[in-house]
């Protein structure tokens, strides 16, 4: 599959050519154990490493097949997939990281990844450090001989910082150090890490790759020896997916390409149309070429994404939260990647209780707003951004 | 901006899909409920028992009605029980005028169920749009076609049609299942009920059976629900909820498979191992001038042609493909082939098919998301040089 189009992987990926009862789509199997026909086929499991289902917390045909798909999207030779990005995120890191190692982040990467690290690996003797986004020296100032994982998501959010892949890994290799992407707000189809040899990607799942803002999954892809340990954990701390769930993300994964080119196109078509409109001060989009990393999105990506960015002009919050109540399309909520539009302002949904000296630490004014468009027609969300920006 | 205003890919994104209100939830929750509590003793709320309405079911109707046009639209548990529901409009002693070139299954609902009801049937060619005066008697009551026919693709001269068979009081139900209301919209045309197989483009992902009327008028809805209610066929809560999901795309997939699709008809035209191609989007289609007119964004993704071989050559090359699914069923994500003399239109006696032209090397295909690069070689090796 790998050198089929993309919309073909999408829908064929991973997918055996002939299924139980040979129905075109795969069966949802709901079942929390799988039986054996008898105690001499549970000894040839165990002793033959025999590859089959034994208990839903080990493994699952739905899964497996996700897992596939994800793995053929990503260019990974294995995917393992939780129930949640955070799921995967502290999954991954539980595998990999004991007392003692130190782990360095990017500091645009999701807040909450970083929370765990600061917060709980820390209770078990695990040290994060984390330094400016795109700082290369400082994070490799950082590194010493206890480190073991370089953390960076790109395109960051909100601020759709890219970095330099091709810099990361080599920054990794050098120290062999082995590296890790958020990807969540890229996606497969827009950039492919494990091509540049990064050693794991990240993503949240219920995002993109499910695509219609109805299921909570996320992924870690790569190589099978480096996700050997990773597989074998999630089956101890059991954050898996429900069946049903991973049936609807295989079900949503069959039209990501098709989605992809709509969301690139919405976002490019929106930024444009926010940087040429009088009452926005600043838009972050890495598809213009106003922003500091268009260069870098250009070399390592081939669309960007759906998230676009701006800052409302010589508008304090309320006159912001303003424009964001005026929209008609575009719902108020958190997350991203859906085929619904959603729109937010960063100060109420995510850092309310902040100083505003924190805020302006992490870069977020009071007059930004964060647009993640949908595929709706490209012009009934301009119209509606017109109108909710013409107070 | 209202529903109205929205162009179709955001209304099929946000009519029929409003927040839920209790939790703000931005998908509405699927109502699994067969029954609903009651204000009071012989007081009804909006919904009272599932087969007579579901909010789950309420929301992908509304979803619907807006994409075609329509008063109201709905939903039922296969499409042959929405063209069977259409029927039920009729009673014994009435004539159907339908298309020669229709799916296989509504064939044989009008030839043995309709005719058991004692409901007589006559196919004829709609090409001719004399044909309608001239098959037309005193106890004809409804005309039935196919937006794009089945599986010669066909394009009937709607307009006129319709236009014809009201002059003579007749009720016009079009099968709008392979153009889609993204191609067509029938009740544009001042046809009176619309009907879908969703299980096939609007559904798309070979996941749920499920069927659809849409209508113009509110008189003519409250008829259709009536029997509906009264004889059962709707839709589950579950499968509503997967068709509402598949139709938030239903748009990029549409023009995306016509896109594909055109391809590989010309690719197929230029092969030698074919001897012709049935597609509306080709200048050789009969049809490809009103296809023009009628169809707007696309020319579908189903593709019809002839290979040079006998029914056992043919067999062997649908067997061949890699990509295609050899299997029944269309309009879904993956691509589908197969050959009609010995699958979808096995239903017709082999008189009919003759004269429908439904030839042994017959060969239909419905395109999916695929690359059409990857589809093309798949054909390509396929058919073999």
């Amino acid at each position: 599959m790998k050198d089929r189009g993309e919309s073909t992987v999408s829908v064929h990926g991973g997918e055996s050519r002939s299924k139980p009862s040979d129905a075109i789509t795969d069966s949802i199997v709901c079942s929390s154990t799988f039986t054996f026909e008898d105690s001499a086929s549970i000894i040839r499991f165990i002793e033959e490493n025999e590859q089959r289902e034994e208990y839903g917390r080990y493994g699952n045909p739905n899964e497996k097949v996700v897992e596939r798909k994800l793995a053929a999207l990503d260019h990974g030779e294995d995917s393992v997939v939780y129930s949640s990005g955070m799921a995967a995120i502290v999954g991954l890191l539980m595998a990999k990281l004991s007392a003692g190692d130190e782990i360095v982040f990017f500091d645009q990467c999701y807040h909450r990844s970083r929370e765990f690290c600061y917060k709980h690996l820390a209770r078990f003797g695990v040290v994060t450090h984390q330094v400016a986004t795109g700082d290369f020296a400082a994070m490799e100032a950082a590194i010493n001989d206890r480190t073991k994982m370089l953390v960076s998501e790109s395109p960051t959010n909100p601020h759709l910082t890219c970095i330099d892949l091709e810099q990361f890994v080599a920054l990794g290799k050098e120290h062999e150090v082995e590296t890790l992407i958020d990807a969540t707000l890229a996606t497969p189809f827009n950039v492919k890490p494990l091509d540049y040899g990064v050693d794991y990607v990240w993503h949240s799942a219920t995002k993109y790759l499910g695509g219609h803002n109805d299921l909570l999954a996320g992924c870690i892809t790569g190589s099978q020896e480096k996700l050997a340990d990773v597989r074998n954990l999630r089956g101890i701390m059991g954050g898996v997916n429900s069946p049903h769930n991973l049936y609807l993300l295989q079900r949503g994964l069959k039209t990501f390409a098709l989605r992809m080119q709509r969301h690139n196109e919405n976002g490019q078509a929106l930024a444009e149309f926010l940087e040429a409109h009088p009452r926005v001060e600043k838009v972050y989009y890495p598809g213009l070429e106003s922003h500091p990393s268009h260069a870098i999105a250009k070399q390592n990506m081939q669309g960007f994404g759906g998230l676009v960015t701006f800052l409302v002009a010589d508008a304090d919050w309320k006159q912001t939260a303003a424009v964001v109540d005026r929209a008609k399309i575009a719902r108020i909520g958190p997350s991203l990647g859906g085929v619904e539009t959603l729109i937010e302002q960063p100060l109420i949904m995510s850092y309310y209780n902040q100083t505003p000296e924190n805020r302006e630490k992490f870069g977020i004014p009071d007059n930004m707003i964060r647009l993640a468009c949908g595929i709706e027609n490209t012009q009934d969300l301009i119209e509606d951004l017109s109108q909710a920006l013409d107070l | 901006m209202t529903s109205r205003q929205m162009k179709f890919r955001t209304r099929a994104i946000h009519v029929g899909n409003a927040p839920d209100p209790q939790t703000g939830a931005v998908i509405p929750p699927i109502h699994a409920a067969t029954t609903f509590i009651q204000p009071g003793a012989g007081e009804w709320g909006t919904f009272d028992y599932s087969r007579s309405g579901n909010p789950t079911r309420s929301a992908v109707q509304e979803t619907i009605a807006s994409l075609e046009g329509g008063c109201g639209s709905l939903a039922f548990s296969s499409g042959m029980a929405a063209t069977h529901c259409a029927t039920m409009l009729l009673e014994s002693g009435d004539h159907i005028l339908a298309g020669m070139d229709i799916y296989g299954g509504s064939y044989r609902l009008f030839h043995k169920i309709c005719a058991a009801s004692k409901i007589d049937i006559s196919l004829v060619d709609l090409n001719d749009t004399d044909s309608i005066s001239r098959n037309l008697k005193p106890n004809t009551k409804m005309l039935w076609l196919e937006g794009i026919g089945n599986p010669r693709l066909t394009i009937p001269d709607l307009p006129a049609l319709t236009q014809i068979a009201h002059q003579h009081g007749l009720l016009v139900g079009v099968d709008n299942t392979f153009a889609t209301p993204v191609l067509m919209r029938p009740l544009e045309h001042g046809v009176d009920i619309v009907m879908h197989s969703a299980t096939k483009y609007l559904g798309g992902h070979s996941d749920c059976l499920s069927g659809a009327l849409a209508v113009r008028s509110p008189e003519l809805l409250e008829r259709l629900y009536y029997i509906q209610n009264a004889t059962g066929a709707v839709l589950s809560p579950f499968d509503s909820f997967l068709l509402a999901r598949g139709i938030k795309t239903l748009d990029l997939r549409v023009r995306e498979q016509s896109r594909t699709a055109l391809k590989i008809s010309q690719f197929l035209e230029s092969h030698p191992r074919v001897n012709f191609v049935l597609y509306p989007g080709l200048e050789s289609h009969p049809d490809h001038q009103r296809a023009k007119q009628l169809l707007s964004g696309g020319f579908g993704g189903m593709i019809t042609f002839e290979a040079a071989g006998d029914f056992e050559e043919t067999k062997r090359i649908v067997k061949a493909t890699k990509l295609f699914g050899l299997a029944v069923s269309l309009g879904a994500v993956e691509s589908l082939i197969e050959q009609p003399a010995s699958m979808s239109h096995a239903s017709y006696d082999a008189a009919a098919r003759k004269e429908a032209g439904i030839t042994d090397g017959l060969i239909r295909m419905s395109v999916g998301l695929e690359a059409a690069e990857d589809l093309i070689d798949d054909l390509d090796t396929a058919l073999g040089r």
